[in-house]
């Protein structure tokens, strides 16, 4: 009987040792199919001539894979969405940790929730239908042409989507800051607004900074939503109003169809996201570890 | 002193703002897509079979449905016992704790796409399932594991150590104790991560096209294709004729996310009823 059961809690911490180690399986298989399926493309393009090479045209002969066009439209498109949700994510997360009364928070975090859980299709569509049009509109003021599926619209439809993310991680980071340091500031005289915004806020910085990094992490492997928007053209940017295809967007758009290099040239393409989500993800517990430490 | 009081006012006026912007975009799109969607509800749209005439979000249901219901079987043992291994068996700074927890942290950082053509080659291609909803379901799975696992782990830490301890000095056995005392008590918070892993799931489309494909049926068995309701509202915006029909998809779908946010909502909030 005392064996049984020994036997039996021995089983079980193997087995839940061995469920854990499952992501890090997971991790290592999908480093191990990116990278094998990218090689033959890498060593037939030349990483260089990958990364930096400014003519995408998979279907001529002979065929050019340069991604560099989508590097820069996800570098853009990414810039803008950052411009655009970051400042508003950070005051409103102020707003939330510090200036709103009780009823106002009851109604506002829900909705900072909600705005997380929407469908990246639903954004995708809603921007197709409502943010392209008055982008068009704008820039045939302005340009006198486009078709408004551009730079623009998807920075401002990402800088929506990402607003979530900035917003409760820029405000737990705003709640951690010792309230004593906002007393102090109180106590020497200066205003409400004043103690937050340069001491509280200043104080929160590398919370705030890991906010914005989760974001841009979102903000590049988002797809279908900047697929809906963005245009997709694939060719160096050259202003907001015209389009640019992103890293994600290239992927989603030939995968269907590609063979061959072209199909391991889209898995370099993958590959790529992946190692800049790796480095996202360093800054990011780099931050968040400088956090902890400071507040033991 | 003139210029402070203005610097002061300018900054909490930019703090309500920023508010109101938020909630005011919340407010458009829901408005916005209700308003264009709702006279497109017809009952045709809910027809058993999908025909490019009718195109009936019902197969697309019920194969959200089915992906949900495989995903969750593959994902949520393995994310419970992650998260049990995690918090009861191992020993705080142990450097294997460290390695599964910032390979979850990154798992949960991958973007969806990469997922996507990770399930294709390895799932649909490698192990040969086809575009399947298998394939579809497993790598999900994987995706919204790292989600379950950090719910569990954070719902485990919130049971006292008393509990633990109480059940020890009553000679239970450590398994005992987690089945019987620690998981039980952490129920809400580990159902609260999986219904919103749940949500996550059903809002997905860029890790299903290439891997449960995008046929609008019924799947008869598990090797078969189908499209998840977000996949069919994408393949609908792409379109161009059956604009009101996807305003109507996207309704269903804004209703069904909204619910299952609700509801991890009210789940988590029992939990603080300790």
């Amino acid at each position: 009987m005392r064996n049984f059961q020994y036997f039996r809690e021995m089983a079980m911490s193997r087995i839940f040792l061995g469920s854990a180690m499952c992501s890090v399986v997971a991790i290592l298989l999908i480093m191990m199919f990116l990278f094998v399926g990218c090689l033959p493309a890498i060593s037939e393009i030349g990483a260089a001539n990958f990364l930096f090479g400014e003519n995408w045209t998979p279907m001529n002969t002979p065929p050019s894979f340069g991604i560099l066009p989508m590097i820069l439209g996800s570098v853009y498109i990414t810039v803008g969405a950052i411009v655009i949700g970051v400042p508003i994510g950070i005051f409103t997360a102020v707003y939330l940790a510090h200036l709103c009364p009780p009823n106002m928070y009851a109604l506002l975090k829900p909705v900072v929730n909600l705005l997380a859980g929407i469908p990246s299709v639903v954004y995708g569509f809603f921007g197709m239908r409502l943010i392209v049009p008055i982008v068009r509109d704008i820039s045939q003021i302005l340009t006198g042409g486009g078709t408004g599926a551009s730079i623009l619209a998807a920075s401002l439809l990402l800088g929506i989507m990402i607003l979530p993310t900035v917003i409760s991680i820029s405000e737990s980071a705003i709640r951690a800051v010792p309230v004593e340091y906002y007393e102090g500031s109180l106590a020497l005289g200066a205003s409400q607004t004043r103690s937050l915004f340069f001491v509280v806020v200043p104080a929160a910085k590398s919370g705030i900074m890991a906010s914005v990094i989760l974001g841009i992490g979102r903000a590049v492997g988002e797809t279908m939503a900047v697929v809906m928007v963005a245009g997709n053209q694939a060719v160096i940017p050259t202003s907001l109003f015209r389009g640019a295809r992103t890293l994600t967007s290239n992927i989603v758009l030939e995968m269907g169809y590609a063979a061959e290099l072209h199909r391991e040239a889209l898995i370099a393409t993958a590959v790529v996201l992946f190692a800049f989500i790796l480095l996202v993800n360093i800054v990011f517990t780099r931050l968040v570890r400088r956090r902890e430490r400071r507040e033991k | 002193m003139r210029l402070t009081k203005f610097i002061d006012m300018l900054l909490f006026s930019l703090t309500k703002i920023s508010a109101v912007i938020t909630m005011l975009v919340l407010f458009l799109i829901i408005v916005y897509i209700l308003a264009n969607g709702i006279p497109h509800l017809r009952p045709s749209l809910f027809a058993i079979q999908h025909t490019a005439d009718n195109v009936s979000m019902f197969p697309a249901l019920v194969s959200t449905l089915i992906i949900v219901l495989l995903a969750m079987s593959f994902a949520v043992p393995l994310g419970i016992f992650t998260g049990i291994y995690l918090v009861e068996y191992t020993k705080k700074g142990s450097r294997l704790v460290a390695l599964i927890r910032s390979t979850t942290e990154f798992l949960a950082g991958i973007p969806s796409i990469v997922y996507g053509l990770f399930g294709m080659l390895f799932f649909v291609e490698f192990l040969g399932f086809g575009f399947s909803v298998l394939a579809g379901a497993a790598t999900l799975s994987i995706m919204v594991l790292p989600l379950i696992i950090r719910t569990t782990e954070e719902a485990l830490k919130s049971v006292p150590d008393g509990y633990r301890e109480g059940s020890f000095a009553l000679g239970a056995g450590k398994l005992r104790t987690i089945f019987r005392i620690v998981l039980p008590s952490a129920m809400p918070g580990i159902f609260a991560g999986i219904i919103l892993a749940i949500g996550r799931i059903i809002g997905e489309s860029a890790a299903l096209i290439f891997t449960a494909g995008t046929i609008p049926q019924i799947p008869q068995n598990p090797m078969q294709s189908a499209r998840t309701l977000s996949v069919h509202m994408w393949a609908l915006s792409g379109e161009g004729h059956n604009v009101g029909e996807a305003y109507a998809t996207a309704v269903i779908l804004l209703v069904v996310v909204f619910a299952i946010n609700a509801l991890s909502a009210f789940v988590a909030k029992r939990l603080t009823q300790y």
